[in-house]
């Protein structure tokens, strides 16, 4: 019975904490925050306040709309020079393109690993559950995934024009009018852009604690503008379907 | 007062444990839900069943020894421990569900009874001022504005029971590194080892399995001492001055 | 001096019961504080005291055991100092030690307001405050380390309160006259505690300090003369683990639990340093227990401990009680000339503020008379009504609410409408382990530091001495005194072989193996409850030579009841807490027999002793200095039998003895 002193203190548990590969205080501050829960974070803070940048420009580009085919058509085609003579045709286009991507995926990549770490976190559910977590916030995941693969569709709808009833190259305008002529055109747009208006709400806010924002005045100005923030590019981005749907554009 | 008990049983680590039913007569409301367990405890015995095993010591709040999920809420359905929980919150007949902390990082030890020694190996890693006995200077030599000794109070009563790992649905443990990371960094004592102190505790809290934050807002809900949401925040901002001071 | 001062001697006490025919050993004395002035004292010891080179401290293995203040900061420095330390607790955390519960706050002699204190004004004050019972030299070497307590604390982040200035705020306490105490809101324990476990936290990280938590210690392992280890269980898997050492630190806390009803953690209990006292360690003082009159009462026969709320509520809430026994009026209807303000009419010149002891013992007898309020009749009135017109709603919620937010939560009653229930309840043990100037206890190498010993409080503890205590003795006592004993010892192995090593883990493992199979049909808590009533009414507030003669036929029957009926369900290879209880329970059940005897034996009133018999016409406490200014050293000479009484004669060069009154 009588056993000298066997027992270390890791033996309950302690040696998850001595598992995994290097310790990471010997890793360099990069690598060091990359494995990290908050660095991952701030990675998905970063390239999430990216891409919202680019929605906000992206919507008022769109209410070019109401201004006529001439305009808008104008207007894409403006997109194009940007940068001229400096850089070359459609390269400031491209080069969006390739952060906006890289931005996706580095979103896309953190947000997988720490979801995976999430939910490993919680193996096993209650059994009395009680959600109270907004909306918003326990859409996040499946939000984020609606929105990624309207991304795909978009691209093929109106960028490359594959799937549009149209698409013909150079009349942006006419492409637009004609995707949202079909249901399924409408039906996918108007989710993806409610996804985009909840996930905009509690991302951009949450963006905000990862970067560090506690004042509390700051804090609150944060929380109304992501809800501003949400609503105005959902009204925004939506706009357009109605205004097609209503025939006010034609 | 009548009440139907759902309660967590396991017999140990490795077993799958279960919800098991027991009727219990004759609450009355002044008892506190600790109490009520006892209740259910000695009748258990008297039919020659094992006591339902739970964690508990001060029963005053402060321990933080104490907490199970009832209803589906950490520390029940008042802005307290489970200690403190009284069944007057609770209607004659009403059935109540009671589960352990549920948490990777938390394994189950007995029915209602979880580990939560990775708390201590959170603590470990960094949540300490290096100041070995003796070797302090005289406590007026450095004053601490007030506002900083309010804000370091206000974390400093994190009582480690858990509950916000246990309402968080990534079983995140951000809320209790912060409390401590806060504490301390808030604190002219604890600049020196300011840096070190965030990156080693997070580096920690990942090692132990925890999830990460997506600012539900459930750990500052059920925290029994207030611990404010935005301490995360603040947490998050040490940690990002942290890396880039290298 | 001793044998002639002895009120009953042999042939007297024949009529006792068994246990009472104690037998009155050699005096006692501690050897190791220096001659000299009282102030240089502590300065000469730690230079006296011979040193471990640093090199070699590694070598030596010390236990301790508890992680409260004391045992946390003796933990956490012992490592610091490169000894390897080998650390238990039976909670699942060390943070979770009672200490964390006190919520007044520290006293130390800072002198920072300039309003007269000093270190021999808090030398002096304790040593009156606890009734001329307690070792001068002690005393002083405590005041003195105060004030290096807080440097410390504050080194390590501990929030105390602040003024605008940014430098400590404190706070006057317990009826002292100068504002000494140092106080973090409330909680004033918890961020003491979490300091010294956070000092601990970095030594375990570290690899100096081997922790085990839910671990609880059951026997101690004596070699040679010499305390060598501890037997434990590992509370989870029921392992009995033998613990091998050159030291033994016991810093396990108080036996307040053996009322059952009482402030202290529910498993807080009192069996490492019972099993030290059965193995040779002399139990001191056990009849010194501390009431506190201001705690919730309780709410009916589920009742499972008892809660404090912080004496400053007498500060402006008057007590009373109706003057009708019987009286179950509702407090509003009861008109004024109908009610007792029974402290204000009994001491005017003090009035709701008399020490606790009386306005304890008070409260007792008035709802002995039938005039208690709340259900059972145990309770009397502290209220508000004039505080809140007199100062206004604001003032008094700024002052104490959160005490009557507290309050509110525990009785869902409202105190802003309806006056406050109080009652009584035990709350600290002055008494514990003898132990000499060096906290080492009879047994060599072993020692007891905090709550655990009978040192520094006497007969009686100030309100915020007991955080000054318990860290005094931890980061600053035991690191300096065990070194010279580790000095003098140099480090061998002990044989885990050893006879001394297989009789401890067969008394343990036998004992256990008897509560598990006894079979019976009554429960740990039922005979915890039992004996805890049988004490508070015989060995509570008040003790007359009947009721302790009471006690003593009555605890032998409950503990061989005890062994006969208990039923312990489940196995001992698992988490099994009936098993811890009835395990300790049972030492209760010793521990008991010893305090009632010591109080049957102290004639005197003194501090929290309260002899009926020992009171002047108006119901003060009488201490008889001349038969007993000692402390009484208890030795153990078998389980219900007679122990054999060693006195420590305690000498007041510095602080004289005089008589307390409140009138």
């Amino acid at each position: 019975m009588a056993t000298a002193t066997a027992k270390t203190p890791t033996d309950r548990g302690g040696e998850r904490s001595a598992s995994g590969t290097a310790p990471a205080r010997r890793l360099g501050p990069l690598r060091r925050m990359w494995r990290s829960s908050i660095g991952k974070k701030t990675v998905m803070a970063v390239s999430g306040l990216l891409m919202l940048g680019y929605l906000v420009v992206h919507m008022l580009g769109n209410l070019k709309i109401f201004f006529g085919a001439d305009e808008f058509n104008g207007y894409a085609h403006w997109l194009r020079t940007i940068g001229e003579p400096f850089l070359h045709h459609e390269w400031f286009l491209w080069i969006a393109r390739v952060v906006l991507v890289a931005a996706v995926v580095a979103h896309a990549v953190s947000a997988y690993q720490l979801s995976r770490r999430d939910l490993a976190a919680r193996p096993v559910k209650y059994a009395h559950r009680k959600a109270r977590t907004s909306y918003a916030t326990r859409t996040m995941r499946w939000g984020g995934v609606i929105v990624g693969l309207f991304v795909v569709w978009h691209i093929l709808d109106l960028t490359t024009g594959t799937v549009n009833p149209r698409g013909q190259a150079g009349h942006p305008y006419e492409n637009v009018v004609a995707a949202f002529t079909t249901w399924y055109g409408n039906v996918i747009y108007v989710v993806a852009m409610l996804a985009v208006g909840l996930h905009v709400r509690h991302g951009f806010y949450s963006a905000a604690q990862t970067l560090g924002a506690t004042r509390a005045g700051l804090r609150r100005g944060l929380s109304a503008a992501s809800n501003v923030l949400a609503v105005v590019l959902t009204a925004g981005f939506l706009s357009v379907p109605i205004a097609v749907m209503t025939g006010a554009v034609h | 007062m009548r009440l139907t008990l759902r309660i967590w049983r396991q017999r140990g680590p490795e077993d799958r444990g279960a919800m098991a039913t027991y009727e219990l007569d004759g609450i009355a409301p002044e008892m506190s839900f600790l109490e009520m367990l006892d209740t259910l405890n000695e009748e258990l015995a008297d039919r020659g069943e094992e006591p339902v095993a739970f964690d508990h010591d001060c029963r005053e709040g402060i321990c933080g020894a104490c907490g199970v999920v009832i209803d589906g809420q950490a520390h029940g359905p008042e802005p307290t421990t489970t200690c403190q929980l009284h069944m007057r919150h609770f209607s004659d007949g009403d059935t109540i569900d009671v589960e352990p902390w549920r948490a990777a990082a938390f394994p189950v030890v007995k029915d209602l009874v979880v580990d939560r020694s990775a708390f201590d190996r959170i603590i470990g890693a960094g949540g300490y001022v290096t100041a070995p006995t003796g070797s302090a200077p005289e406590a007026h030599s450095t004053p601490v504005p007030k506002d900083a000794a309010d804000t370091a109070f206000e974390h400093a009563e994190c009582i480690g029971c858990g509950a916000c790992v246990a309402a968080c649905p990534n079983g995140s443990a951000m809320l209790f590194t912060s409390a401590k990371v806060n504490h301390l960094n808030s604190l002219p004592q604890g600049a020196p080892e300011r840096e070190t102190r965030v990156l080693d505790m997070v580096d920690q809290m990942d090692t132990e399995g925890f999830g990460g934050c997506t600012l539900a807002g459930e750990c500052a809900t059920a925290c029994p001492k207030d611990i404010p949401l935005p301490s995360i925040a603040a947490m998050n901002r040490e940690y990002l001055r942290a890396v880039r001071k290298g | 001096m001793p044998d002639a001062a002895d009120h009953t001697t042999q042939a007297a006490r024949a009529d006792l019961p068994p246990y009472a025919q104690y037998r009155v050993g050699e005096p006692i004395a501690d050897t190791k504080a220096p001659s000299g002035p009282v102030q240089e004292q502590w300065d000469t010891r730690r230079f006296e005291a011979k040193l471990v080179n640093p090199a070699n401290r590694r070598k030596y293995k010390v236990l301790v055991v508890g992680t409260g203040l004391a045992g946390g900061a003796a933990g956490a420095t012992l490592a610091e100092q490169g000894y390897h330390v080998v650390q238990f607790c039976y909670q699942d955390s060390p943070r979770r030690a009672h200490s964390i519960a006190a919520q007044g706050g520290i006293n130390a002699a800072k002198n920072y307001r300039n309003d007269g204190d000093s270190v021999h004004r808090l030398f002096y004050d304790t040593v009156k405050g606890g009734d001329f019972r307690a070792r001068e030299s002690n005393v002083r070497r405590l005041a003195q380390i105060s004030v290096e307590i807080i440097d410390q604390c504050v080194a390590q982040g501990v929030p105390f309160a602040r003024e605008y200035g940014g430098l400590l705020d404190t706070r006057s306490f317990g009826g002292v006259q100068v504002s000494r105490t140092f106080y973090a809101r409330g909680q004033t324990g918890q961020q003491l505690l979490l300091g010294a476990y956070q000092a601990l936290s970095r030594q375990i990280a570290a690899g100096a300090v081997e922790m085990h938590p839910r671990t609880e210690m059951l026997d101690l392992i004596v070699v040679d003369g010499r305390a060598r280890g501890i037997v434990a269980r590992d509370l989870v898997t029921g392992r009995i683990e033998t613990h091998l050492a050159d030291a033994v630190v016991l810093a396990t806390g108080g036996y307040g639990n053996v009322f059952y009803l009482s402030t202290n953690a529910k498993n807080s209990n009192a069996t490492a340093i019972w099993r030290a006292h059965r193995r040779g360690a002399h139990f001191a003082n056990p009849c010194f227990t501390q009431i506190h009159p201001t705690c919730i009462p309780r709410s009916g026969d589920h009742q499972s401990k008892l809660t404090l709320m912080s004496e400053s509520l007498r500060n402006d809430g008057r007590i009373w009680v109706p003057k009708q026994a019987g009286d179950t009026r509702p407090p509003a209807e009861i008109p004024e000339d109908e009610r007792d303000y029974y402290l204000e009419r009994r001491y005017p010149a003090f009035g709701n503020l008399v020490p606790r002891d009386i306005a304890s013992r008070a409260a007792k007898s008035v709802c002995d008379e039938g005039r208690g309020v709340g259900p059972g009749g145990q309770g009397v009135y502290l209220d508000f009504a004039d505080a809140l017109a007199r100062l206004g709603r604001p003032a008094v919620e700024e002052k104490y609410g959160n005490l009557f937010e507290m309050y509110q939560r525990i009785t869902a009653e409202d105190p802003y409408e309806v006056p406050m229930r109080i009652y009584p309840a035990i709350h600290y043990t002055m008494g514990g382990l003898w132990v000499d100037y060096d906290l080492q206890t009879t047994i060599p190498g072993l020692f007891a530091i905090g709550e655990a010993n009978f040192s520094d409080h006497g007969a009686n503890r100030l309100g915020a001495s007991a955080l000054m205590q318990g860290l005094a003795d931890g980061y600053f006592v035991v690191p300096a005194t065990l070194g010279d004993y580790l000095a003098r010892h140099p480090h061998d192995d002990v044989d885990p072989d050893h006879p001394a090593v297989h009789e401890a883990v067969g008394e343990v493992t036998d004992r256990l193996y008897h509560l598990l199979s006894n079979n019976g049909d009554r429960s740990p808590d039922s005979f915890h409850r039992e004996l805890g009533e049988l004490l508070w009414e015989d060995c509570g507030m008040a003790r007359s030579e009947e009721s302790l003669r009471k006690a003593l036929e009555r605890i032998p029957e409950l503990r061989r009841e005890f062994w006969e009926r208990i039923r312990v369900p489940g196995s001992g290879t698992e988490l099994n807490q009936s098993l811890e209880k009835a395990n300790r329970v049972s030492d209760h059940l010793e521990l008991a027999e010893l305090m009632c005897l010591d109080a049957l034996h102290r004639t005197e009133s003194c501090g929290g002793h309260f002899r009926v018999e020992s009171q002047s016409e108006g119901g003060e406490a009488e201490r008889d200095d001349d038969a007993f200014s000692y402390a009484a050293a208890w030795e153990f000479t078998g389980s219900g039998a007679p122990p054999v009484l060693h006195r420590e004669h305690l000498a007041f060069e510095h602080v004289h003895p005089t008589q307390r009154s409140y009138k």
